[in-house]
């Protein structure tokens, strides 16, 4: 503990590091999956190629995938670019066979009802498809977000600044406080980042929670 | 580009090839590390998910497990045990079945728990025992989402071997480690693209062996070729075999849809944890 107060400042400083890897990978994982997961539902052939790929890329390992960036787009190895493009790769490829699967389970007669009032097909889209598929979308988007959190603690390998650099130099000096803290540290980013996520979810889904509620109690009475 | 020409050289030069640093026994040794760690967590989580999936108890596990150790950083489980146990092999074993149990446990559980309840209710009519129920109706139905299961821990445990290399253990992450400090990227870059393919070539294998194992009734009821095994969902119907049942096995194993925390052996577990 006493560990702890006397290094806050850097406990600090690698957990906004750690927050700034984080982050954007997260956001531009589901900017970019939705609209692919959408291009899967909507055209049959682009279904497989795209599920395919995205499968395949979340195949690479992270170290080699963090390792092989910089061949690809030209940065240099220790560049924390390499960190963030691997992370929202993973997102992508996790986020976009959900985001496929939530368009896929959008009611039928929904889609159509919203065509035969007259929606036009941007606007079907944000205001019918994209509300539906919300609670799942919102539900990969918790994995997603756990998983980059958690992952991003192996750029310090290559020796990307985050929390992770904690568990490097806690072995090194034989230190296990140093390692706990850092453990620590990434499961609170983690539950804060979900809580954050759920939060959301109410705020931007608010009848997401109250269906589901009224569904398990339905499911029970069947049971 | 001269980086990769450099790795694509160094992976050609037959000295690489041979002796106890050459690429086959480093891949031995990765492919050693890995099933060591998959056959111990498959001993524990799959007979535990299967008497999960048959009796329905206790099933909060799965959902909790599954949940809990996404968040929690390997590395720093490794270094820790590592610190604890004494750098070896033996912790980096552990770690690395604590991670295979989740996916195995969640595969095991979602193919059991796939399985049409008629059909089941029909094998016990028919004076079944609960064991024979299991090995001969629901392991057989179950068997390409099990499998799946078992796809997603052997794909996260050779990742994770990968960095267990930081650690003073064998495996195609050497190549990485005691490069790379040394700046010496050819060879990292070998060790990089060595353990991708490792991975591709794994999931491949993965993926045809969950074709062969849907069972040949289910593929002449779905009057459709083993090819439909592409997604976690079409796995799930090959399994069950019956609209209803696909419905029903939806709420358990299809996408999260209804609990924020659904199992699912495609989607929730198979996470590159690396």
């Amino acid at each position: 503990m006493t560990w702890v107060l006397a290094n806050i400042e850097q406990i600090w400083r690698l957990t906004l590091d750690h927050i700034a890897l984080s982050v954007p990978p997260i956001i531009l994982g589901f900017l970019i999956a939705v609209p692919l997961g959408w291009i899967a539902h909507r055209y049959r052939p682009s279904r497989g190629a795209i599920l395919t790929v995205s499968g395949l890329l979340y195949t690479i390992p992270g170290i080699a995938l963090f390792l092989s960036l910089p061949v690809i787009l030209g940065t240099r190895i220790l560049d924390p670019l390499n960190v963030v493009v691997g992370m929202t790769i993973y997102a992508v490829a996790l986020l976009a066979r959900t985001a496929a699967d939530a368009f896929d389970a959008v009611s039928n007669d929904v889609r159509q009802s919203s065509v035969a009032v007259g929606y036009g097909p941007v606007r079907r889209f944000f205001v019918v498809e994209l509300p539906l598929a919300g609670p799942v979308l919102l539900s990969g988007l918790r994995v997603v977000s756990a998983s980059t959190v958690s992952l991003v603690s192996i750029g310090s390998l290559i020796g990307v600044s985050s929390l992770g650099y904690f568990f490097l130099n806690g072995l090194n000096r034989r230190f296990p406080t140093e390692i706990f803290t850092g453990i620590v540290g990434v499961i609170l980013i983690a539950v804060v980042f979900d809580l954050l996520l759920v939060v959301m979810g109410r705020l931007v889904l608010p009848w997401a929670h109250v269906s589901r509620r009224r569904e398990s109690s339905s499911r029970r009475a069947i049971a | 580009m001269n980086s990769l020409l450099g790795a694509l050289a160094w992976l050609g030069d037959p000295v690489n090839w041979t002796g106890e640093r050459g690429i086959p026994v480093r891949l031995l040794e990765h492919l050693g590390i890995t099933s060591a760690a998959v056959l111990v967590a498959a001993v524990i989580a799959v007979s535990l998910g299967l008497y999960i999936g048959h009796t329905g108890r206790l099933s909060f596990l799965v959902v909790s497990t599954t949940g809990a150790l996404r968040a929690l950083p390997t590395l720093g489980l490794l270094v820790l045990f590592a610190l604890w146990l004494g750098v070896g092999i033996g912790p980096v074993i552990l770690v690395l079945v604590i991670l295979a149990i989740p996916p195995l446990l969640a595969g095991a559980y979602a193919g059991v728990e796939s399985v049409d309840r008629g059909t089941i209710d029909a094998a016990r009519a028919m004076g079944m025992t609960e064991w024979q129920i299991l090995t001969r109706v629901e392991i057989p139905l179950g068997l390409p989402i099990i499998v799946g299961g078992l796809r997603s821990a052997v794909l996260q445990v050779v990742a994770t071997a990968t960095i267990a290399a930081y650690l003073p253990i064998g495996g195609l992450g050497r190549y990485i480690f005691d490069y790379l400090p040394l700046r010496r990227f050819e060879p990292v870059f070998a060790g990089a693209i060595l353990v991708t393919l490792l991975a591709l070539v794994l999931e491949g294998v993965f993926a045809a062996l969950q074709r062969l194992t849907v069972p040949k009734g289910v593929r002449i009821l779905q009057g459709s070729p083993a090819a439909r095994g592409g997604s976690g969902r079409a796995r799930v119907e090959l399994a069950s075999g019956s609209p209803a049942a696909t419905a029903h096995a939806q709420g358990a194993s299809g996408p999260p849809q209804r609990r924020s925390d659904s199992v699912s052996a495609e989607n929730s577990t198979s996470l590159p944890t690396q």
